[in-house]
């Protein structure tokens, strides 16, 4: 008995290596603490009752940020253990076995689950603001894809302490990720981890396209709304087009490997490349995902703190929406070097480089914007500004990665590493701390300390430079990808330990960074006005942190940065804050549905992975429980009484008569 | 969903409204996963690896049959709406039933034909042409499995609560699934079957 115990664990666990006993001990440790924490404190019933079965999109966007941010340290300990090991010719820091689970999982972890849920978390916590809207078009569905992507990601996150982790590149290529070469459950993990969080990206996309199109403030015509929103819009569209693609894709793959089937394997007529063009039908659209948002968080700061109305406004629209099209016509350009021929190389490098044309008028409408502006350099101000370079420099070299030619020598090699990271780090990850600084008054009722922030800014800035500039060049010295070790001979050397002391200085930036909120959190003062930075659009028009029904008079919009305008009115004496009579507000029920059945998904992943029918049939069952018994439950919402609104204004310093 | 008529003048949306629209977004995102299964289908039709291919394999008469049951059940789940349009909740209740049942038929000729596939041997691993074609068929089946569950849940709440906006949405939406099944079988039938024999 005791002996099949041991072998078993010894199979289930992974074991063998420091690194990850370490991982066990400190995971055991945080979950120790966490438990008790919240028991001594008596809080268990104060965290399922506010936060656990919520449904108000600030509190949901605020756990997909909290959710982010983890998983930013964990692709960012993934990524100074690869540039650990890459510091110098011949290391034996890592095997390389495990140098190939950690590019795959960082690879997955930055893209799947820190960027995909920081965005969701920005579009939760103030597209319903901007738009002059009480919540999302539906809340409930909202909680169901935060917990539905926490899942996956708890799921994904699993495979290093238990069976072992995915090792065949954040993308899966067949045949390395087929069965054949990749018997372990890690490529297993990567299925239900990515599938499950998808399913919930999914249905955030429909959700904040109804949101937007059908939920605006009245006034608010399309050409009037913000361009935060606007870029959601765009962003949420390509979702929609882009995921079902994932999901098809991933699910095939499971075929292929737990039912025998023959989409992508090398024998019984199956055809990998299939599953390279799937894969990136979905993975360039993806990349547009998830730096739209962040061209909408440039757009709306740009316009801020240079107290200018935002410069073309309808071309940064119109860019916006030719970008989030485009991006579905260049999968091809990933696989130039894999034999499609001239004619389509050369078709989806003439569409690859199209792009650079309405993201350039996007950079040239914030110069603009700028130009004559009066500039204050607060910190959000200071990431727009510092992003634009970084952003050009990375387009360029994308521009002549699109070269189809020129690609077949740049094709997976450290250049093309140094372009990807500089366009998503720069434009997207950049980007959405710009949209932290910026929305964090709005978000928790204080702003985060401007000294630390610069701090933070520019080691970051700092750090990214040395990291990434030496990749160009070692890229153009034959450095390939995915190498784990090299011999002293190349001269790679120099190269790559100036690019290891840039790794560090953004982990200490990020460190700084944390420091920085734990500061404000202590120090710094309440804001009271509920808006800041003196902003133009709605969401500063209600007090920080927005009370849970978020607007307690609907506002009527009449132009664009409506709030500026108002703001300029009341000061002329042109118009007077109206006296509006309250109403009762119409708001949606707290529901545990959504918590319960994530978990019953995790219960299917996990029996899925490991052949454990015992678990996922009924984990299965489980989820269509908990759907039918959400479809008759027919109680979801109450009313807030006017007596309850006037308390809440009153506590915000406000009063409404 | 209680106080949909409760006067109130507070600007926001008609929740049946914005369901039913999400729900045709939702059905263009299936439109999306089908035309993958189709794409991956017909690059994989031709590799058949030596064993049977579509002519050996597919049984016209069982097809015409099913095709024309599904059609069928497409007309009785409008019959269905127009019950429900004229407030007959009765009618609109059996009429859901008839296209439960014909659904149902329509499931079990599926299931007889796999059934009968593999006994000859052809199962979802024999080539790559098999597992295009129980992925894309069998999918298809999976969603005419899930509209029966839904319906049936649908009636359940028709029988409770009887027709208000809330069940009128739910029958119109389900409704709404249940043709789009019928236009992806019309293109299954085309792609997969007609243009398989020939």
């Amino acid at each position: 008995m005791w002996e099949s115990v041991k072998e078993f664990a010894s199979e289930f666990f992974v074991t063998g290596d420091p690194l990850i006993y370490g991982a066990d001990v400190s995971i055991v440790l945080s979950i120790i603490a966490i438990v008790s924490v919240l028991t001594y404190f008596k809080k268990w019933g104060w965290l399922w009752r506010e936060w656990l079965t919520t449904v108000d999109h600030k509190k949901i966007g605020i756990m997909y940020i909290l959710a982010s941010v983890l998983m930013l340290f964990r692709g960012g300990v993934d990524a100074l253990l690869m540039r650990a090991q890459l510091v110098m010719p011949e290391m034996q820091f890592l095997s390389g076995d495990h140098y190939n689970q950690i590019f795959t999982t960082h690879g997955v972890i930055m893209i799947l689950f820190m960027a995909m849920p920081l965005m969701f978390g920005l579009f939760n916590v103030i597209v319903p603001l901007q738009l002059g809207a009480r919540d999302v078009a539906f809340p409930f569905l909202n909680a169901l894809s935060f917990w539905l992507f926490f899942s996956g990601a708890m799921l994904f996150n699993l495979s290093f302490v238990i069976g072992g982790s995915p090792d065949a590149g954040w993308l899966a290529y067949p045949p390395y990720s087929e069965l054949a070469f990749n018997p372990g459950p890690g490529q297993d993990f990567y299925i239900w981890g990515i599938q499950i969080s998808g399913i919930g990206s999914l249905m955030t996309g429909i959700n904040f396209i109804v949101t937007i199109l059908k939920v605006r403030a009245p006034g608010m015509t399309l050409m009037k709304m913000p361009m935060f929103s606007w870029s959601v819009l765009s962003s949420c569209i390509a979702i929609v087009f882009a995921f079902p693609i994932l999901t098809v894709t991933l699910a095939l793959l499971f075929i292929d490997r737990y039912l025998g089937g023959h989409f992508f394997t090398l024998d019984g007529g199956g055809n990998p490349m299939m599953y390279i063009n799937l894969i990136w039908m979905w993975g360039h659209p993806e990349v547009y995902i998830i730096v739209l948002p962040a061209f909408g968080i440039f757009s709306e700061i740009v316009a801020t703190f240079s107290r200018k109305k935002l410069f073309g406004y309808k071309s940064m629209v119109f860019a916006m929406i030719i970008i989030s099209v485009l991006s579905f016509l260049v999968w091809a350009h990933h696989f130039f070097t894999m034999g499609s021929g001239a004619d389509v190389n050369a078709f989806f490098a003439v569409t690859t480089m199209l792009i650079a044309i309405p993201t350039g008028v996007k950079v040239f409408n914030w110069l603009f914007t700028m130009f004559r502006g009066k500039i204050t350099f607060e910190t959000p101000m200071l990431w727009t500004v510092g992003i634009i370079p970084n952003f050009v420099i990375g387009g360029m070299t994308g521009v002549l990665l699109s070269v189809a030619p020129a690609d077949f020598q740049y094709h997976n090699s450290y250049f093309l590493i140094a372009h990807f990271h500089q366009v998503i780090i720069a434009g997207v990850v950049f980007g959405f701390f710009a949209g932290l600084y910026y929305w964090w008054p709005k978000i928790f009722g204080f702003k985060l300390n401007e000294r630390i922030g610069r701090w933070a800014f520019w080691l970051w800035n700092i750090g990214f430079y040395l990291c990434f500039m030496p990749q160009y060049a070692l890229g153009l010295m034959g450095m390939t990808r995915r190498i784990y070790t090299y011999g002293w001979d190349k001269g790679w050397f120099e190269m790559n330990l100036v690019s290891t002391i840039g790794a560090v200085i953004m982990g200490a930036a990020f460190l700084v960074q944390i420091w920085d909120i734990a500061h404000s959190i202590k120090h710094m003062k309440r804001d009271t006005t509920g808006d800041p930075w003196n902003a133009r659009t709605l969401e500063w028009s209600i007090p920080s942190p927005a009370p849970f029904y978020n607007f307690a008079v609907m506002p009527q919009v009449t132009s664009q940065d409506d709030w500026h305008e108002r703001k300029l009115r009341i000061e002329q004496g042109l118009e007077k804050p109206a006296k509006v009579a309250l109403e009762p507000i119409h708001m949606p029920k707290n529901s545990g549905i959504p918590i319960v059945m994530s978990m019953f998904w995790f219960f299917v992943g996990f029996g899925l992975i490991f052949d454990w029918l015992w678990m996922a049939v009924p984990g299965f069952i489980g989820v269509i429980a908990c759907m039918v018994v959400h479809s008759f439950n027919y109680d979801t919402d109450y009313y807030v009484t006017v007596e309850e609104i006037k308390r809440t204004e009153a506590e915000a310093g406000r009063v409404i008569t | 969903m209680a106080n949909v008529n409760a006067g109130h003048h507070d600007h926001h949306p008609d929740q049946e409204e914005l369901r039913t629209f999400a729900f045709w977004i939702y059905l263009m995102t299936d439109v999306i996963l089908f035309a993958t299964l189709f794409a991956t289908y017909i690059v994989l039709q031709g590799s058949t690896d030596g064993g049977p291919g579509p002519k050996e394999l597919f049984q016209m008469n069982g097809i015409y049959a099913s095709t024309f049951i599904l059609l069928t059940s497409s007309f009785t789940s409008g019959l269905a709406i127009l019950a429900m349009n004229k407030g007959n909740r009765l009618a609109l209740m059996n009429w859901l039933g008839v296209t439960i049942f014909l659904g149902a038929s329509f499931l079990f000729l599926e299931i007889n034909e796999f059934i009968h596939m593999v006994s000859e041997g052809a199962t979802i691993g024999t080539s790559a042409f098999l597992t295009a074609f129980y992925t894309l068929v069998g999918t298809h089946g999976l969603h005419v499995t899930l509209g029966i569950g839904w319906m049936i849940i649908v009636i359940m709440q028709i029988a409770k609560h009887g027709i208000t906006p809330v069940t009128k949405r739910k029958v119109n939406i389900i409704s709404l699934f249940w043709h789009f099944l019928d236009v992806v079988w019309i293109f299954v039938f085309t792609i997969v079957y007609v243009m398989g024999v020939n």
